[in-house]
């Protein structure tokens, strides 16, 4: 019997959308969290490449990121921000 | 360089920007919109959160307080990468609410109440005071270095700048009312703007690394060398300024402007999401290297917050100066006119028009155009902002460095933050809880941040910093509740914030929403499940006539006109005036709020219409949405049920279909049976007569006996079928008169008497004596039909046939009830169709036509013909036709 080699899933184009949208709502709290660290670097210039480096990333996350989500067509998006707005 | 120069290419400047905006606004008012709404644009306006702040305040800061600089940039950084989360929704909630400001959005969100929309009006006048006092102190700043004699004339260049810019903002901020509060002239002078002053600090940072210091590597040398190095990072500031820079952005009344009251297209977020990191990258990029290249070469004293100019200009590179010279005042003009703007937006939609419309009595409907009074409303308070942002400055003497009267102002319009985000994620918030935030927050930042600015001892005399105001030591500027050694920006931020998120929450806990904010809050936590859904109006006693009146003096005739003819010809009425709708008044108020905020346009409507605005159908629209998937899930239950009925129905259907072309198959085998029986007999018989002469007549006669009797077979068999297509084509011709029922009864009966028949007929002749008005014979036929019936399929030993006659439902019935068996239930079904009969055919003899023709023959007359299921044998209803009046 042939085995498929991917596994099976209906809808992988929602399903991937709404995975990018979660990306999208945890990269700002990883952002937070790794721009809140320099705090703890000794070293000036360490901390001022540390800082930029992790900038430029996020920057570059972003726009993978933000072309990805809206490529989507924007008004379908409101049933995944509809369906986790469901909790009070 | 000669100051001349200097003025005549700041005049060139702003002439070109002039221009530009002039330019923009003519092909947008022909339509030609085009590249003017492109994401690159929006990302670029964005850019007005870089003001001569960022471009001559980051390298002071930086020299102060080394990489805190940084913070101001990584909180909007961060904002922009959680665009998805909050931005996409204030855009569109921006969008569909038509909102003008920021003070807009809160007072829309709850329930358009004006005193929030004052309150945050407010706040923004307060917190953009300082805002606009730094533009001036750092653009004056620059103009004096290029001066002969320094410090001569400062405050005369800031009241020259100060006038400048309000005249530029009058001129292309307030040309019309702008129905969709747009302005792409000034939109496109701030992205031109926002090139220059990132080429300007680029070039500049370009020299100072690659020029002075030879390069990256050695440039981190260099930084490694200087003060600033020795600055360590503090990481509770650090922590708190990134979340401060990340509330502020979205709070500063200039950024909501241009971030969703000028929005044209919610894509734009996802470019201006990296894009504008990426802006903001740039800016900071050489910020630190300008900064320690400055404290290297320029003579200690020198006032780091010019470091952008100074360094050029120490090695003689004018035009590099000047570009940098026009980089800070592209900062300075932008965030000052875009910030004017939207400021004098709050104050004309939220506080002159309100006063306007209660000084009218008759309020909205007198005539005179309000679009006179609104513009020059704006306008004037453009001046007065310019004028207050002057006082400020001049109050202030120029002290403090820029960043921190721009951290005073950042810290004033984050005030906003609770009641906004907790309005866009939290539906219970209320607009009692929102004014108590608002004024908790607004009250300890003027106490803790705002006063303390003009300095030490300016407006609140130093004992109060010692022992608290009037000896009370809790309340003591800078050491709230007697916490001491906090740095006073935390402690300003630490304490306004928490506080305010108290008062918001508990009053919001404690008090209980109205109709309309209900509604509203509804809509703007739910923005992306129903964006249409928007609180209705009842309709009401408005006369659209009125609101025509009301709406060209607001929005201008034409527009107006086009306005109520689109709605009339959608309504199917062109030509005339729309019907006044809910929906229309829901339009209609929403292209009045994009003029005159929510508020004011809620406010004009209720005054034409008199009514609630919120109907019940409304509220239980949003009261419970729990209820509404239930009642949907309900409709689908019974949907659902509704197709298993009918597929029932239908499998009944086909199961009768098949039975009866069965019956039929069955029918015609055995008709022509019956008709090949007696044919056979004729002809075999007459076949006898013919062949056989000498036959005795005797036997003549019996042959041709039978051949008589089988042709009368035939004839019958024949004369059946034909009554029954006869009945059926409504052929049939009644003869109608008086008769009784017993005398028909009585006639059926004998007609049925044979000496072989033992079936006992019970009868109860006083309730038979009932008056008909039919015709005598077919009914006697019907009867004679089922008593027949009864006589060859009653299977019981002694068999018994009762005859009652009844009223049943004021109908009168014959019940024909035996005690055989009954009808087998799947012949039930189909006994009353043409061909049907019971199993046993030998034993019917005929072509199970009888009770077809009965049921035929009882509907022509009025009457019906049901079997009785539920007796213990046989039993079949005859109901009679109604007695009629005319017959008696």
């Amino acid at each position: 019997m042939a085995r498929t080699t991917e596994p099976l899933f209906l809808a992988r184009d929602s399903y991937r959308r709404r995975r990018l949208a979660d990306a999208a709502r945890v990269l700002p709290v990883l952002g937070f969290i790794l721009m809140v660290l320099p705090g703890m670097l000794t070293s000036t210039t360490v901390a001022l490449v540390y800082v930029f480096t992790v900038w430029a990333i996020l920057i570059l996350i972003m726009i993978v990121l933000s072309r990805r989500l809206s490529r989507q067509d924007f008004e379908d998006t409101g049933e995944d921000v509809a369906g986790d707005a469901a909790d009070p | 360089m000669a100051f001349d120069l200097l003025v005549i290419v700041c005049v060139a400047y702003v002439a070109a920007l002039f221009a530009v905006a002039f330019w923009a606004d003519k092909r947008a008012a022909a339509g030609q919109i085009g590249w003017l709404n492109s994401p690159w644009v929006y990302t670029l306006s964005l850019s007005i959160y870089c003001t001569a702040w960022t471009f001559y305040g980051a390298v002071g800061y930086a020299a102060r307080s080394g990489m805190e600089y940084i913070t101001i940039y990584l909180g909007p950084t961060l904002v922009m990468v959680g665009w998805w989360v909050l931005l996409r929704r204030l855009v569109r909630i921006g969008r569909t609410q038509r909102i003008t400001s920021v003070a807009d959005f809160i007072s829309s969100r709850y329930g358009k109440s004006n005193l929030i929309g004052v309150l945050v009006t407010l706040l923004a006048i307060v917190g953009t005071m300082p805002y606009i006092a730094l533009q001036l102190q750092s653009v004056t700043l620059s103009f004096d270095v290029f001066a002969a004699t320094p410090g001569q004339s400062v405050n005369q260049t800031a009241f020259f700048v100060a006038a400048g810019l309000a005249v530029f903002t009058i001129l292309f901020g307030t040309r019309n009312l702008d129905v969709n509060a747009r302005h792409h002239g000034v939109v496109i002078a701030i992205a031109v703007e926002s090139i220059v002053k990132l080429v300007a600090l680029l070039a500049v940072g370009i020299f100072v690394v690659f020029v002075l210091a030879g390069g990256p590597g050695p440039m981190l040398d260099v930084i490694a060398a200087s003060e600033i190095a020795e600055q360590r990072i503090q990481p509770e500031r650090w922590t708190v300024l990134v979340a401060l820079a990340a509330l502020a952005f979205i709070s500063l009344p200039r950024m909501f402007q241009v971030m969703v009251v000028e929005n044209y297209d919610e894509r734009h977020l996802a470019t201006a999401s990296w894009a504008f990191p990426l802006y903001l990258f740039l800016m900071s990029l050489f910020v630190v290297p300008i900064a320690a290249i400055g404290l290297n070469v320029l003579p200690t004293g020198a006032n780091p917050d010019l470091f952008v100019l100074t360094v050029p200009l120490e090695f003689d590179r004018d035009a590099l100066a000047l570009l940098a010279f026009l980089g800070g005042f592209s900062s300075a003009t932008s965030m000052v006119i875009v910030a004017a703007l939207a400021v004098s937006t709050m104050v004309s939609n939220h506080i002159v028009m309100p006063i306007w419309l209660a000084r009218r009595q008759g309020g909205a409907t007198v005539s005179g155009d309000v679009r006179k009074v609104v513009i020059l409303s704006r306008r004037l308070s453009i001046a007065a902002l310019l004028a207050l942002g002057y006082l400020y400055y001049v109050n202030s003497g120029g002290g403090g460095a820029l960043a921190a009267i721009g951290l005073i102002a950042f810290t004033g319009m984050a005030q906003v933050m609770p009641a906004m985000v907790g309005g866009v994620f939290w539906r219970g918030a209320t607009r009692y809880g929102a004014a108590a935030g608002l004024t908790v927050g607004l009250s300890v930042w003027l106490w803790c941040s705002f006063l303390p600015s003009f300095g030490d001892a300016s407006l609140i005399p130093a004992v109060v910093y010692e022992e608290g105001p009037f000896g009370f030591a809790m309340l003591r500027p800078q050491a709230l509740f007697g916490i001491e050694g906090m740095d006073p920006l935390i402690h300003a931020v630490f304490w306004s914030l928490l506080l305010n998120t108290v008062a918001f929450s508990v009053v919001s806990l404690l008090t209980f929403p109205t109709p309309l904010e209900r509604l509203q809050g509804a809509a703007f936590i739910n923005v992306f499940r129903y964006s249409d859904s928007a609180p209705g109006w009842t309709g009401g006693a408005a006369d659209a006539e009125e609101l025509l009146m009301m709406s060209q003096r607001i929005l201008g005739s034409s527009e107006a006109q086009t306005l109520f003819v689109s709605e009339a010809s959608s309504q199917g009425k062109e030509g005339y005036l729309p019907d006044v709708t809910p929906a229309f008044l829901e339009r209609l108020e929403r292209e009045l709020a994009g003029s005159v905020g929510a508020a004011t346009a809620h406010a004009m409507l209720m005054q034409i219409t008199g009514g609630e605005a919120v109907s019940v159908e409304d509220l239980m629209k949003v009261a419970d949405e729990a209820q509404q998937i239930l009642e949907y899930s309900n409709q689908l239950e019974a949907k659902s049920a509704e197709l298993g009925r009918t597929a029932r129905q239908l499998r009944e259907a086909n199961e009768k279909l098949v039975a009866l072309s069965v019956q039929k198959d069955a029918f015609l085998s055995q008709i022509s049976h019956e008709l090949r029986t007696p044919m056979t007999s004729i002809r075999s018989f007459s076949d006898i007569l013919m062949n056989n002469k000498e036959m005795s007549p005797d036997e003549r006669q019996r042959y041709s006996q039978i051949i008589h009797d089988e042709a009368i077979r035939l004839t019958r068999l024949l004369d059946d079928l034909l009554d029954l297509s006869v009945l059926e084509n409504g052929q049939v011709t009644l003869n109608e008169r008086s008769v009784m029922l017993d005398a028909i009864l009585d006639r059926a009966v004998a007609a049925t008497a044979q000496p072989e028949q033992t079936m006992a007929i019970e009868r109860d002749p006083p309730l038979e004596a009932v008056p008909l008005y039919t015709d005598g014979d077919r009914l006697a036929q019907v009867f004679i039909n089922l008593i027949s019936n009864a006589q060859k399929y009653c299977d019981a030993e002694v068999p018994k046939l009762d005859i009652r006659v009844d009223l049943v439902n004021g109908r009168r019935v014959v019940d024909f009830v035996d005690n055989g068996s009954g009808v087998p239930p799947d012949v039930q079904s189909v006994m009353f169709e043409k061909f049907a009969r019971g199993t046993d055919h030998r034993a019917a003899g005929g072509a199970g036509l009888g009770l077809a023709i009965c049921q035929e023959v009882m509907k022509r007359l009025g009457g019906d013909v049901i079997y009785l299921a539920d007796r213990e044998g046989t039993a079949f209803r005859v109901i009679l036709p109604e007695a009629r009046q005319a017959a008696a």
